[in-house]
């Protein structure tokens, strides 16, 4: 990913989900369960870092009609370049949390790190 | 422009590497999964002392696993995060209402990580009838690192693992396992009619 100063910037973070599994979506359908969501850290000279979530589809579990992502999703990342950044390369990392199951079992609640590497010109 | 190119692929392999792993190991608790029949009750001579734990219910009283020998004990891991393990709650409550008065416990083991400030509300919201305690890593250790919820284990009255269930199992799965655990295989005698008073409980008042 590369941008100069002020400029706005974007990025897609590809996610796969193997076939017969599901995660929650970014806004669930019950207050308990855990989203897709991701969590910045240190964003480095970068700005922003908006998420874009794909639209959900609905698995059901009894009569319960969840809002779940399944297979390969893309994630759209907006960002700003800082209008005072110093030329050259960073990088922005944060986390990806998700909490997985498929139609019999859930598994508990994991965290990937995100770098995604830029270059200031 | 090509450096550009590198750079956003670089990024791109490494998120899918990261996500090859997840998908690695959901395929593995996937072939777990597939491997464990829905669980008859097994044999006395195969079951095995269920492992003692000390846990802390929602009024913060200590729980021993021992508290319950003599009984048969459903233990359900499970999560407020689990909707198959949601699914599964009525049938407890329906099982535990049924049969308490016959020697039958449920006991609930929750996993959520933020305890019971997520645990309380939810068995408010279920109406839960049951005992239900806050788990942690050593008691989740000590039952063979349970990963998939629902984890569900049915203990006969000598304090013995006589059935696992897991995942989700059905309704009659359950019903079917405490029913035969209730009524032997070596166990203490019990009444099959709630409230009737045993025989030799009668031949003693007399």
């Amino acid at each position: 990913m590369v941008g100069k100063r002020d400029a706005a910037v974007q990025t897609k973070i590809p996610v796969f989900i193997q076939s017969g599994f599901h995660v929650n979506s970014n806004t669930p359908s019950d207050e308990y369960l855990i989203p897709l969501a991701v969590k910045w850290g240190a964003l480095g000279a970068l700005e922003g870092a908006q998420v874009t979530f794909p639209k959900p589809t609905t698995a059901k579990v009894g009569d319960e009609a969840l809002s779940v992502f399944t297979g390969n999703i893309e994630l759209t990342v907006n960002f700003k370049v800082a209008a005072k950044a110093p030329a050259g390369p960073g990088v922005a990392s944060g986390t990806l949390s998700y909490q997985a199951c498929n139609d019999r079992a859930c598994f508990p609640p994991k965290k990937i790190e995100l770098n995604i590497p830029y270059q200031v010109q | 422009m090509s450096s550009q190119r590198l750079t956003a692929l670089s990024a791109t392999a490494l998120l899918v590497g990261l996500f090859l792993v997840v998908g690695y190991f959901l395929q593995e608790r996937t072939a777990g999964l597939q491997t464990v029949k829905a669980a008859s009750v097994k044999p006395d001579k195969e079951r095995h002392k269920a492992p003692e734990f000390t846990l802390k219910d929602a009024d913060g009283k200590t729980v021993h696993l021992a508290d319950y020998k003599g009984k048969v004990v459903l233990l359900d891991f499970w999560a407020t995060w689990c909707p198959p393990c949601k699914l599964e709650i009525p049938w407890f409550i329906d099982i535990q209402r049924k049969n308490k008065d016959r020697g039958f416990e449920v006991l609930g083991v929750a996993m959520d990580d933020n305890g019971w400030e997520d645990v309380k509300p939810f068995l408010a919201s279920m109406k839960v009838n049951y005992r239900v305690v806050v788990g942690d890593d050593e008691v989740t250790k000590a039952y063979g690192g349970v990963e998939d919820l629902p984890t569900t284990f049915l203990i006969d009255r000598e304090g013995k693992i006589a059935a696992v269930h897991i995942g989700l199992a059905s309704r009659k799965d359950f019903e079917d396992g405490v029913e035969e655990l209730l009524r032997g295989n070596g166990a203490t005698p019990v009444t099959a009619i709630p409230g009737a008073v045993p025989a030799a409980v009668m031949a003693a008042k007399w």
